[in-house]
């Protein structure tokens, strides 16, 4: 018997809880069939955490596409359906993306297993991003250089530490809920061993004996602990300019791994720092969102006004 | 005798000639360990290399790390480290952001010029005392202990204390008895 998952209308870091809540309640090995009819609009995060889900099955979930044109056709471009082919079962051929339309896409969907595609993906980024960043969401140049630092460096934590390959996605679109402003969004993700299991050779003893996913988050993201750390007191320092970056641009990252999310968040944004018990997922999800300057910081700096362009669908 | 290691051109003959980006600890590996080949291959005397980063594009923290920090961590500090000097060229400000952040968690400190700047400038751990101390020896060329006591208002004794810790830490070079900054010969 298949079970089906309905795909919430809209796909982003924490509705995506809702489908793991669905799947949870399933035994692993259970024959699901995701339904993203009645979906409208995903974030990278939906869409990579999407193909993540499938590449943790025993055997590919079945897979109905959004029911609305512009829906299909977004995801398209995305790069989600080139992605999906392999991983899920169509009823019929998924779609192919349709040349001609302004896209938002900085980066498809793009496969990262290892280090020649953290290359690929950033000399495919540097001059769009430059464009985008700078032209569309008047960020400072500085922060355009830093941007593709902090890509390189999500993108090492599928190489280095998952123990498999994920997705990387960039996509910017207007925050209409929490900001209402233009935002740029990186998402990171794999099914891979998790931090708890990547820390837990190096982790400090503890009193309690306590040892879970949300103590391995905070240690990687809050200490900049890494598994190499006692043979290379160099290692650990990618997370750790992660977190800087945010920090310096407003940003926010959120880090989900196993039963527990961690996140650096912004003022502007009322997410909690740290979840717990939530339902499993393996390997770990990162995403990382830095806003348009807010107009009177953009004033400030003498930025030329810019009217933002609509959500994606 | 002054080195000139162009950073590009040994990305592009360890790694991969349609790359311009350092960014991988693997590609960073490969990169210092095509740099430590140069070196291998260079006369056997202090000597003055320039690893010049001009044309490079990226440089992320993991390879700054690979490639800059954990190349100094094998000149400086203890007696018997090998005596080689370093000054890194070519160093935008995105560069800079990812050295000064491997520089700090290794304590480490270099001397680098930046692009379109020809003077020299300290990048990382420095306190106050050994940064006065450069920038008088760097202000003046070669000085001696007893110059730098007069030029920076210290004891004499803290002077050569000062250059002493320069010296091991490879920011200063030694030369005719006296001492002169990285870069400041050139």
């Amino acid at each position: 018997m298949t079970s089906v998952i309905a795909l919430p209308p809209s796909l982003d870091d924490q509705s995506f809880e809702q489908v793991l809540t669905q799947l949870a309640a399933l035994p692993h090995d259970a024959r699901i069939l995701l339904d993203a009819r009645h979906a409208r609009w995903a974030s990278p995060y939906g869409l990579t955490a999407l193909l993540t889900l499938a590449q943790t099955r025993p055997e590919p979930p079945g897979f109905v596409p959004p029911e609305a044109d512009d829906t299909l056709s977004y995801w398209a471009r995305t790069g989600f359906f080139k992605q999906a082919e392999p991983l899920f079962e169509f009823a019929k051929s998924p779609p192919r993306p349709r040349g001609g339309s302004e896209s938002h896409v900085l980066l498809e969907i793009t496969a990262i297993g290892k280090p020649g595609d953290v290359h690929d993906v950033i000399g495919r980024i540097q001059e769009r991003s430059r464009a985008i960043l700078q032209g569309e969401l008047r960020l400072d140049p500085r922060a355009t250089m830093g941007f593709s630092m902090t890509l390189s460096e999500a993108c090492q934590n599928i190489v280095e530490h998952a123990g498999g390959s994920g997705w990387v996605a960039v996509q910017t679109y207007k925050s209409q809920r929490r900001l209402g402003r233009r935002v740029v969004n990186i998402a990171v993700c794999d099914s891979g061993v998790g931090f708890r299991r990547s820390l837990e050779t190096v982790q400090q003893a503890r009193a309690d004996g306590r040892w879970d996913d949300a103590m391995a988050l905070e240690d990687a993201v809050i200490r900049g602990v890494s598994r190499f750390r006692l043979k290379d007191a160099g290692r650990g320092q990618g997370l750790a300019g992660i977190r800087r970056y945010v920090g310096k641009w407003d940003g926010k990252l959120t880090v989900r791994s196993g039963t527990a999310r961690i996140g650096i968040i912004p003022s502007w944004d009322d997410d909690t720092p740290l979840v717990e018990k939530l339902a499993p997922f393996p390997g770990a999800q990162m995403q990382i969102t830095i806003p348009e300057p807010a107009p009177a910081a953009a004033a400030a700096s003498g930025s030329a006004s810019r009217s933002a362009k609509g959500a994606p669908p | 005798m002054i080195h000139h290691i162009d950073v590009h051109t040994v990305l592009q003959r360890c790694v991969c000639d349609l790359y311009s980006n350092l960014v991988t600890r693997p590609t960073g590996v490969a990169v210092r360990t095509g740099i430590e080949q140069l070196l291998a291959a260079a006369p056997r005397q202090p000597t003055l290399t320039v690893i010049d980063f001009s044309n490079v594009g990226l440089l992320d923290y993991s390879c700054a790390d690979e490639i800059v920090a954990k190349l100094l961590l094998q000149y400086v500090g203890e007696a018997g480290a090998p005596e080689g000097y370093f000054l890194f060229r070519g160093i935008n400000d995105a560069h800079a952001d990812a050295i000064e952040a491997v520089l700090e968690r290794h304590g480490l400190a270099l001397v680098a010029q930046r692009v379109g700047d020809a003077r020299v400038h300290l990048l990382g751990v420095v306190d106050d005392g050994e940064r006065l101390a450069w920038e008088a020896i760097a202000d003046r060329g070669l000085v001696s202990s007893a110059e730098l006591a007069t030029a920076a208002c210290f004891p004499v004794a803290d002077a050569a204390q000062l250059l002493d810790a320069l010296y091991r830490r490879r920011l200063v070079m030694q030369l005719d008895g006296g001492y002169v900054a990285l870069g400041g010969m050139q």
